[in-house]
């Protein structure tokens, strides 16, 4: 008898995708692991996953455009004599001058000051283009201390020491060698050319009490009026909170497992750190049951991209955002317009992560001074103004529709999960219920 | 005397007591300097392991602490000159920018870590981490140093009269490290390096001026960096 197999479509794997087996293919032709820039591609809870409310019969709205919603946020007011103030709860995470040209660093700086933000340096040291067109300007305090000096302590509004980042806690700093240009060289104290890499941890400090005494150092030396932040990974929010406030922290930032890098292994930019939403509500509890809601502030990052997710953050108990990639895409990054160049480095807009090797089309990730000249920082920084208007208008909007007249006032009571997943790490019911995992009554 | 001319009085002496008076008065005082106004002699007693005595001075002050101090003395010093009469806790002297601290006795973890310029000198010993990520600081140690001392030291001279502790210089960048004793062991990428004319010309210099008479460079080696970590792959740099 014989026997005729009907066609049937040739069937890939779930698990060995295409991705995975390009990369296992990747990696078997070069022995080194996947470098790349950005933050996590895969899928993960977020705040897609939550909506908002909106008013009702038992909560009534703000008038959208005649009643006042106050955006305005305050930080540092526990130990700091001179406070930040800022119009709009979002902020500019650190970036380093050397993982993005002098212009976008200015860009940077003009788009915070024109929206009344702040920005921040990064791991290499503040300049002095940053340093002026910045009108509140955030020192980081790094493992590597490249550029690290007193006159630009004392230069800056507030200091932030990093103790880790989203996309890699646990993990230090990488900027190879083609990224390293004179400037950047000197102002890290390395020969060209080479790779710098950043140490993960600090120096001379290691657990939560020598921490303290750093910060009272840090104090010191600036003669306790700068706010002194902290900044952590999202790894294990509830204690890293409840330790950095313990150690004296005006601010805690906490960038959640979707935050952007300049160079880091692919495989720790998607398999280390939680994803921001479910460390908000951790970090928040730690701070209330310090006493500290409010009085040391929160800020969080990792994947804000609109006013909703600004609202949302801030509903949980955050007091500001930081955004590093969107503000990177409002500067230039990734844009279409550069479509035939991104396509001969072999990849396409909305996709080019190759950040490191420094051949940015958009001119921002990159020290190549002709990269460089294509953003204008006078434009782009005007663009960054835009984004951060519409994003705090987003904001205020979806605020006003729940009753607020103050971002602040945004409550976990005005949001709703779309999945599980999201009720249960952000400890907000599912949907149509009044009940989310962890929570008794089932 | 009434209170304040009491204040004017213990000014001008520029004497803290800091069992009596607190931290921030001298650190405030040592960051208050204007031209010519002030005396630049500053005389501390009963530091009882204070941490951040006198940290950010950014004035060519004298400081002579009398006694023992906790973290970080003198971190960031831009141009005083700064004598502990005891020992010093961890991080004495980090991130230094330039000017001169001497430890009398011992020095805790990271001695002059980070230090950018400037002269640090420990008569005593140094405990692990000495000069850890040093970034343009010399320092002179007449006993021994611990383990993972220079670790990713990037500029600066590290010379050690005594012995040196495991994986010295590990993943060390262009850091200078002379030590007159043994070493237990180097850290990766830190091997030994020939002692060349100029390299005995330098360490010679640095001894003088660290005050030591009784060394002579010649008794010392050196260790430097291999450059083997410098590209994060020699073998498949056009990979990434
Ligand atoms: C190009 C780039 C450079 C960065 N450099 C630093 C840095 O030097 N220090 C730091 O703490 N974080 C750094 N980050 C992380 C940001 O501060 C921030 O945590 C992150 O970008 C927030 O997530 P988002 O990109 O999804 O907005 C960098 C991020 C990017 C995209």
């Amino acid at each position: 008898m014989s026997y005729h197999n009907p066609y049937t479509p040739p069937r890939k794997s779930a698990t060995f995708d295409d991705q995975t087996l390009a990369e296992i293919r990747r990696a078997a032709a070069t022995g080194i692991y996947d470098i790349r820039g950005g933050g996590t591609k895969r899928k993960v809870p977020h705040f897609d996953d939550l909506l908002f409310l909106g008013a009702s019969i038992s909560r009534y709205p703000l008038e959208g455009y005649r009643e006042k919603c106050d955006t305005s946020v305050v930080l540092g007011t526990r130990f700091a004599k001179k406070p930040i103030h800022l119009k709009t709860p979002i902020t500019i995470a650190g970036m380093s001058f050397g993982a993005l040209s002098g212009n976008a660093k200015e860009a940077l700086g003009r788009g915070a000051t024109i929206s009344g933000t702040s920005t921040t340096t990064g791991d290499g040291g503040m300049t002095n283009e940053e340093r002026g067109h910045s009108q509140t300007l955030v020192y980081q305090y790094l493992p590597s201390r490249y550029g690290m000096n007193p006159k630009d302590l004392r230069r800056a509004d507030a200091i932030e020491v990093v103790v880790g980042q989203g996309a890699k806690p646990g993990g230090g700093g990488m900027l190879l060698g083609q990224k390293i240009s004179d400037r950047v060289a000197e102002m890290r104290t390395l020969p060209k050319g080479i790779d710098q890499r950043s140490a993960c941890r600090h120096p001379d400090w290691t657990g939560p009490d020598d921490l303290e005494i750093k910060i009272n150092e840090l104090r010191e030396i600036t003669d306790w009026e700068k706010p002194i932040y902290v900044k952590v990974g999202g790894a294990r929010p509830y204690y890293d909170t409840a330790l950095a406030v313990k150690s004296g922290a005006d601010v805690v930032v906490l960038d959640g497992m979707q935050g952007g890098t300049a160079a880091t292994q692919d495989v720790f930019i998607e398999n280390v750190g939680m994803p921001i939403l479910a460390c908000i509500r951790p970090a928040v509890q730690a701070l209330q049951d310090l006493g500290m809601h409010r009085k040391v502030q929160l800020i969080v990052s990792g994947g804000i991209r609109s006013g909703a997710d600004v609202a949302k953050a801030l509903a949980l108990g955050a007091d500001a955002v930081a955004i590093g990639t969107a503000a990177l895409v409002a500067l230039g990054d990734n844009d279409p317009r550069w479509e035939e160049e991104y396509q001969k480095l072999g990849t396409t807009a909305g996709a080019y992560d190759d950040w490191h090797e420094g051949k940015d089309p958009a001119g921002i990730t990159t020290q190549d001074p002709e990269l460089a000249k294509r953003l204008d920082p006078v434009a782009a920084g005007r663009r960054l103004a835009n984004y951060i208007k519409v994003m705090t208008l987003e904001a205020q909007t979806i605020a006003r529709a729940c009753g607020k007249n103050h971002l602040h006032n945004l409550e976990p009571e005005d949001l709703c999960a779309l999945t599980m997943e999201a009720a249960a790490m952000a400890q907000i019911p599912l949907a149509g219920t009044n009940w989310y995992p962890g929570k008794g009554g089932f | 005397m009434d209170a304040a001319a009491q204040k004017e009085s213990s000014r001008t002496m520029s004497v803290f007591d800091l069992s009596i008076t607190p931290l921030r008065e001298l650190n405030s005082a040592l960051h208050n300097i204007s031209a010519g106004t002030n005396d630049m002699n500053f005389e501390v007693i009963n530091p009882r392991g204070s941490h951040s005595v006198a940290v950010g001075i950014d004035a060519p002050v004298t400081v002579n602490v009398h006694g023992s101090v906790g973290y970080y003395c003198a971190g960031m010093n831009d141009g005083g000159t700064v004598t502990v009469h005891g020992s010093a806790g961890p991080g004495v002297a980090e991130n230094m920018m330039s000017g001169i601290v001497v430890i009398e006795g011992d020095a805790s973890q990271y001695a002059g870590a980070t230090g950018r310029g400037g002269l640090l000198v420990i008569k005593g010993n140094a405990a692990s981490r000495c000069g850890i990520s040093m970034k343009g600081i010399d320092i002179v140690v007449h006993g021994n140093i611990g383990h993972m001392s220079a670790f990713m030291g990037q500029s600066g001279s590290l010379v050690v009269l005594g012995n040196a502790g495991d994986a010295l210089g590990d993943s060390l960048y262009e850091a200078k490290l002379f030590v007159r004793g043994t070493v237990k062991s180097l850290g990766a990428d830190c091997i030994e390096k020939e002692m060349r004319p100029e390299h005995i010309e330098h360490l010679a210099k640095l001894l003088e001026k660290a005050g030591i008479t009784d060394v002579k460079p010649e008794e010392f080696k050196r260790y430097g960096s291999a450059r083997k970590l410098y590209t994060f792959n020699i073998d498949n740099a056009d990979a990434y």
